[in-house]
């Protein structure tokens, strides 16, 4: 945890260092620039905790406790070439801190093993080139992401066209994800004496995806996105210690097929309502070959109290239908080949609902030249399964 | 998942679709000028920075993802 706060004081005097050099002379030939420039840069720090009764560790009976504090650092610059086409390069690191009553049960015979708290650590680099004149972007990023039982590194390349009036713009982007979990089985379902320094065994998890949207302006206050992916993975797609009891109270690891493709398609509307208000509407249908089908829809009102104030209540419902493969505790039988017990893949209804606040006055916040704005939200998180979360989220915008 | 569930589930986005067909016929064109409302920050169409650690936890806690600018892969920070 010390070392996480010193990671987060890192970041904050990263920023400020970057601010004592000022900005650019314009450029007295009358083309943009063609030296780096700082855009802007993020802080989003927030505490997530949640409580509920279906652990998938201890196969959907026990504890659900978890508490997360995230903190996620970014920075934007750029630049323009030779051509006048302008290149963004954005470099993000984000740090994860969790606890876990349930990873505390994958050895039960330990009291607050290593495995009840982990860090996660997930940097990350993008780069986008945009042509203003012919309103093309294209762009291409790297992500990874470690945490003691998990390894990813991830690519992906997009491309955008705006339309001759700029008023719709039609994006593509292909990501790929190629993971390595840790084996890490319940206790009693090892083979051999494992003790906490053991080398475990890992297997792979990939994951493709490929994203089409389309955004349009519809009028002066109107504007839709639509968004569809389809993504397919492929390799070990459960958990090695999500424990599955069967009817005769024999104790299995997860067991799930080796592929999967979710689809989803999503829409936003935005809506300027007068001179004060704005309507943030969104709504996404989902379907999975593992038997999933879900709906989201998400309402969030704007008051602008005044140009530079703003709160946002805001309401989100989700539903969806059990996996073909969930069962809950001692339901499942040695006749099925594929079991699970988390109940995150159960059926189930959530509400999630809060408000946010927000201030980005022109002199700064607190008077703090370059502190753009700043964004507070809360949010409850409630699940017809008995689950229950609490988030709050602080975003420091620089500029 | 039997055709019937399938089809009850898949009817509120055949409806959106026929809707937001309706609305992309009435588009008018809007100038660069035109648009100090379509520019407020918080009219962005794109992922809101404040969000994203809320999108990870949706992502975590439920079956489905992806379509709102949020995780759809790499990491897996489930417990």
């Amino acid at each position: 945890m010390k070392k996480l706060f010193l990671s987060v004081i890192g970041m904050y005097i990263g920023i400020l260092a970057s601010f004592s050099q000022g900005k650019q002379p314009p450029d007295s030939s009358g083309y943009p620039s063609r030296k780096l420039s700082f855009e802007e840069a993020n802080i989003v720090s927030s505490y997530y905790s949640q409580d509920g009764n279906n652990s998938a560790v201890t196969g959907g009976i026990g504890s659900e406790k978890l508490t997360d504090i995230a903190n996620v650092f970014d920075l934007k610059v750029s630049m323009y070439d030779r051509r006048h086409r302008k290149h963004s390069f954005t470099g993000e690191i984000g740090i994860d801190h969790y606890t876990s009553a349930s990873s505390d049960k994958i050895d039960p015979k330990t009291i607050s093993s290593a495995s009840h708290a982990d860090t996660r650590f997930y940097p990350s680099f993008g780069w986008t080139m945009e042509n203003e004149k012919r309103g093309t972007t294209v762009g291409a990023g790297v992500s990874y992401s470690s945490e003691f039982d998990y390894q990813s590194l991830g690519v992906n390349v997009n491309f955008a066209q705006k339309t001759r009036n700029k008023n719709g713009e039609f994006s593509a982007k292909l990501q790929a994800f190629v993971d390595q979990v840790t084996l890490i089985y319940p206790v009693e379902l090892r083979s051999g004496s494992f003790g906490e320094d053991d080398d475990y065994a890992t297997t792979g998890r990939n994951t493709f995806a490929g994203g089409l949207s389309w955004s349009q302006i519809i009028n002066k206050n109107f504007q839709l996105l639509f968004d569809g992916e389809v993504i397919y993975q492929q390799g070990y797609l459960g958990l090695p210690f999500h424990r599955v009891y069967f009817d005769d109270n024999s104790v299995h690891v997860e067991n799930l097929p080796s592929t999967r493709l979710k689809i989803p398609l999503g829409i936003r509307a935005n809506y300027f309502i007068g001179d004060k208000f704005i309507l943030r509407t969104w709504y996404r249908n989902y379907h999975d070959d593992w038997g999933i089908n879900s709906n989201a829809v998400q309402v969030e009102t704007v008051f602008k109290l005044n140009p530079f104030l703003s709160v946002t209540p805001f309401y989100r419902f989700y539903q969806q239908s059990a996996a073909d493969y969930f069962a809950p505790y001692q339901e499942h039988t040695g006749a099925d080949q594929f079991y699970t017990s988390n109940y995150d893949l159960s059926k189930f209804n959530s509400n999630f609902f809060g408000a946010g606040f927000r201030i980005a006055p022109p002199q700064g916040v607190f008077n703090i030249k370059h502190l753009n704005a700043l964004e507070l939200r809360y949010g409850h998180y409630l699940k017809t399964t008995g689950m229950n979360a609490n988030i709050i989220t602080m975003n420091l915008k620089f500029k | 998942m039997t055709t019937r569930k399938r089809q009850k589930l898949t009817t509120p986005f055949l409806l959106l679709i026929v809707m937001s067909g309706l609305l992309l016929a009435s588009c008018k064109s809007v100038k660069e000028y035109q648009k100090n409302k379509l520019n407020d920050s918080e009219m962005s169409l794109s992922g809101r920075k404040v969000e994203k650690t809320e999108l990870n936890f949706q992502s975590y806690r439920e079956g489905a993802s992806g379509a709102n600018g949020g995780k759809i892969g790499g990491g897996c920070g489930c417990n």
